[in-house]
């Protein structure tokens, strides 16, 4: 499993029937320094994840397993949304993206004063 | 497998039903020189590893799934052992 930020959505009409109503992401992968490894690559979604956000996915045949027993045809699965990580030098600030709860209250702010 | 350096931990609370109580670490994977080689991989631990430990990591599904023991888990890297300091 590696670490990828979500950064684009796929929409394709014509795809095979397994790939029907699933949510297709792009992701780029990441160190744990936030920094770009490698090409992006298009992921299939199964725990909700959206643009901005912080994940982890699965490569190889295990990508079809969330999906079990729907036949998926997938070689790259979002298993999982991070909502943080540490390494040896203590926990990694995401550079461009605010902790989601933090996201939140600032949305809760904005609302309260209108 | 290949040797590997583990340099942090992950905390996900949204995650496939199947990797519940799965500890999740991040490990460098290294060369006989203790060099990093390669992107970082996020692993389950079924060995009580930490961050700073040399380990065994496997890069394979069915080892990974047969590590965490749940079927049909969707893991594709697992450590599987502790190398003696």
């Amino acid at each position: 499993m590696q670490l990828a930020r979500v950064i684009g959505t796929v929409v394709a009409t014509t795809k095979d029937e397994g790939l029907a109503g699933r949510t297709l992401l792009v992701l780029q992968p990441l160190s744990p320094g936030y920094e770009q490894v490698g090409i992006p690559l298009v992921a299939v979604d199964s725990v909700g994840a959206g643009r901005g956000e912080d994940v982890f996915f699965v490569r190889g045949r295990e990508a079809a397993f969330p999906f079990l027993p729907a036949a998926v045809p997938t070689d790259a699965s979002v298993v999982g949304i991070c909502d943080w990580w540490s390494t040896n030098a203590g926990p990694v600030a995401p550079k461009s993206r605010q902790p989601r709860a933090r996201r939140r209250s600032t949305r809760a702010a904005v609302k309260s004063r209108t | 497998m290949r040797l590997a350096r583990v340099v942090g931990t992950v905390v996900a609370t949204q995650k496939n039903p199947k990797l519940e109580g799965a500890k999740l670490l991040l490990a460098q994977p290294v060369d006989q020189h203790d060099e990093p080689m390669g992107p970082t991989q996020l692993a389950i631990d079924s060995v009580g590893a930490g961050t700073g430990d040399l380990v065994l990591l496997v890069l394979e599904g069915r080892a990974a799934g047969t590590a965490l023991g749940r079927r049909g888990a969707p893991v594709d890297a697992a450590i599987v052992g502790i190398v003696d300091p």
